[in-house]
């Protein structure tokens, strides 16, 4: 990562007495697909937001292309793109018009924006709903023509905001590959997700966020790589999970263990998981195992054993957040 | 060259989608129509009446076209968060509050010729500075314009954005001097006169009209455009506060 894009030291952000972002350093190299991964609330909005001056940070310094915030601004704004959480465009206006409008924000005369506004409705697959107003777009169509207004005026670096979070997996896959295509042609690319597998899928270097604070930081080869010296373990026991994952908890501190929506229990330790000693525990507990099967080592084994959270409750909090 | 085409951008938008759609020309004409209409027929045609009442018609007419319209399209495009693409666009706060304000300037420079314009049937306006009326309009805009801004800043909600609206334009009718003199209002509340911008508007429109105003115009103008400046400065103040939070 010999030039950074992206530098961020100590950047603090407190609304009264919530610590929305703690102290969170990182840097981005050119042509890096770089991911914030974490719960709801654990700050990453905000820190997308400071990042792109819709947040006037507590603390820290932010530099984007070398622009140091907050004097340069403006100038910075110039070369990025920002795909919001939720849909920002006009409602009122149609998808061609709100492409040629976010065009002219950046300063692009009349003979390239239109041209450029109908190469990217073909790009999405919107040319044929190009005339009908923004607020009758489908969520799916929405989230597509608000990241084609995000590279408008070809950002160097394009940030999103949870680019699949409520949309269909075909569309979601849809929008991962033109992620991959623009990564392809050059876009140093910042998202933040909750999805590990989204994460697993596109990012190169994963920061977990956990309240506020990176607990972890690295690329998505070492990560894996620590998982694969680990071993996961699937138990299905008689239905006391609970009494079950108390047991184990006590007397094996270093396994992570997770319940899944089965009814198991996913264990997960740095090194080989010995069998035996577990089984005994159980049986001793009066908890009865009918099956133990072996998992395959993934980016949610390492989340789960760095943060302490489950994946299975990142996806229920987002249910419950998105109604 | 790429501030002019987005300040150019953002006016157009805002005339388009907000101050040339139908409800509001039909807002912006008939409202000043009527007080116009009101007015005029309760001075029964006297002529000079209606040359009296005509500076306060259209100082209230530039008033009700600028303040409310700019509170609520800004609030608006906050609620549904277009407003933040605004924001992210590499503009300056300035210049992005310069455009948003341009559109409701230019409605209600444009709102002042409607009860020109029917005065103009009724009685003979050749008497008229034209080159005090025009700037005085100007002013009178900008600074309901960015009181309008200001108002914008504080609020949340649309209606809250009314309401406020409300809260300052309704008295300023009464207390600028508008259909009141001056002179009438009881002293202990003549000082809420001169803090207002509209008061010295209005005056100035009396002198081009009427060839009498109670202030000295050199007076006005410096007033208003100290106003208007401290208005724009606050606002732009109170949103880099509220706005980039
Ligand atoms: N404007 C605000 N005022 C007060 N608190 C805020 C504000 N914005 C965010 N917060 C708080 O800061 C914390 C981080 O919020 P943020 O939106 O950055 O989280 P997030 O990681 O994006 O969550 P999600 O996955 O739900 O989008 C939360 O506790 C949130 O309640
Ligand atoms: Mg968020």
């Amino acid at each position: 990562m010999t030039s950074a894009v992206l530098d961020v030291r100590d950047l603090t952000k407190h609304y009264g007495d919530v610590v929305a972002v703690d102290g969170v350093s990182f840097r981005v190299g050119a042509g890096e697909i770089f991911g914030f991964l974490g719960p709801n609330g654990a700050g990453k909005t905000t820190t997308i937001n400071a990042l792109t001056g819709l947040v006037d940070p507590t603390g820290g310094e932010i530099s984007v292309l070398g622009l140091a915030y907050p004097g340069h601004i403006s100038e910075a704004q110039g070369h990025i793109g920002v795909v919001p959480d939720e849909s920002n465009l006009y409602g009122e206006m149609d998808g061609f018009g709100n492409l040629c409008f976010c065009a002219a924000l950046y300063g692009l005369p009349r003979r390239v924006r239109e041209p450029r506004a109908r190469e990217l409705l073909d790009r999405f697959d919107l040319a044929e709903v190009g005339r009908r107003p923004f607020a009758a777009y489908s969520r799916g169509m929405k989230r597509k023509l608000t990241i084609a207004a995000a590279l408008i005026h070809r950002p160097q670096i394009l940030f999103l905001d949870e680019p699949t979070t409520g949309i269909d997996v075909a569309s979601a896959r849809q929008i991962r590959r033109l992620l991959g295509d623009l990564n392809a042609d050059g876009v140093t690319i910042f998202l933040t997700t909750h999805y590990i597998e989204e994460a697993e899928r596109l990012c190169h270097r994963i920061a977990f966020i956990v309240a506020g604070r990176i607990v972890r930081i690295d690329t998505k080869e070492s990560l894996l790589a620590e998982a694969d010296g680990s071993s996961s373990l699937l138990l299905a026991l008689d239905g006391n999970l609970e009494e079950g994952a108390r047991l184990l908890g006590e007397s094996f501190p270093d396994i992570a263990i997770a319940r899944n929506p089965e009814g198991n229990l996913l264990l997960t330790a740095a090194d080989e998981l010995e069998l035996l000693p577990l089984l005994q525990r159980l049986n001793e507990g009066g908890v009865k195992v009918y099956e133990a099967r072996i998992a395959r080592p993934s980016l949610e084994d390492v989340f789960v054993r760095v943060t302490g959270i489950e994946a299975r409750e990142m996806k229920a909090a987002e249910g419950r957040g998105r109604g | 060259m790429k501030a002019a085409i987005a300040f150019w951008a953002i006016l157009a938008k805002d005339m388009r989608n907000y101050y040339l759609k139908p409800p509001n020309i039909s807002w912006g004409i008939i409202f000043p129509v009527s007080w116009t209409l009101m007015f005029f027929l309760r001075s029964r045609g006297a002529p000079m009446d209606i040359k009296d009442l005509l500076p306060g018609v259209m100082a209230m007419s530039v008033l009700f076209g600028t303040t409310s319209m700019l509170a609520v399209t800004i609030t608006f495009e906050k609620r549904h968060r277009s407003f933040e693409r605004l924001l992210l666009a590499p503009i300056g706060l300035n210049l992005l509050m310069l455009a948003k304000t341009s559109g409701a300037i230019t409605f209600g420079v444009i709102n002042s010729a409607v009860p020109i314009v029917l005065a103009s049937f009724l009685v003979d306006l050749s008497g008229t500075t034209w080159l005090t009326v025009l700037p005085a309009v100007l002013f009178i805009a900008m600074s309901s314009t960015f009181l309008g801004l200001f108002i914008a800043v504080s609020v949340s909600e649309v209606f809250e954005a009314q309401t406020f609206s409300n809260f300052f334009r309704f008295p300023m009718v009464f207390l600028c001097g508008l259909f009141l003199p001056l002179g009438d209002l009881p002293a202990v509340i003549r000082p809420l006169s001169y803090v207002l911008p509209l008061t010295y508007g209005n005056d100035l429109l009396r002198h081009a009209f009427l060839g009498a105003g109670v202030l000295n115009p050199a007076v006005s103008w410096v007033m208003l455009a100290l106003f208007t400046a401290l208005l724009f400065a606050m606002s732009i103040r109170n949103a880099k506060r509220s706005w980039i939070s």
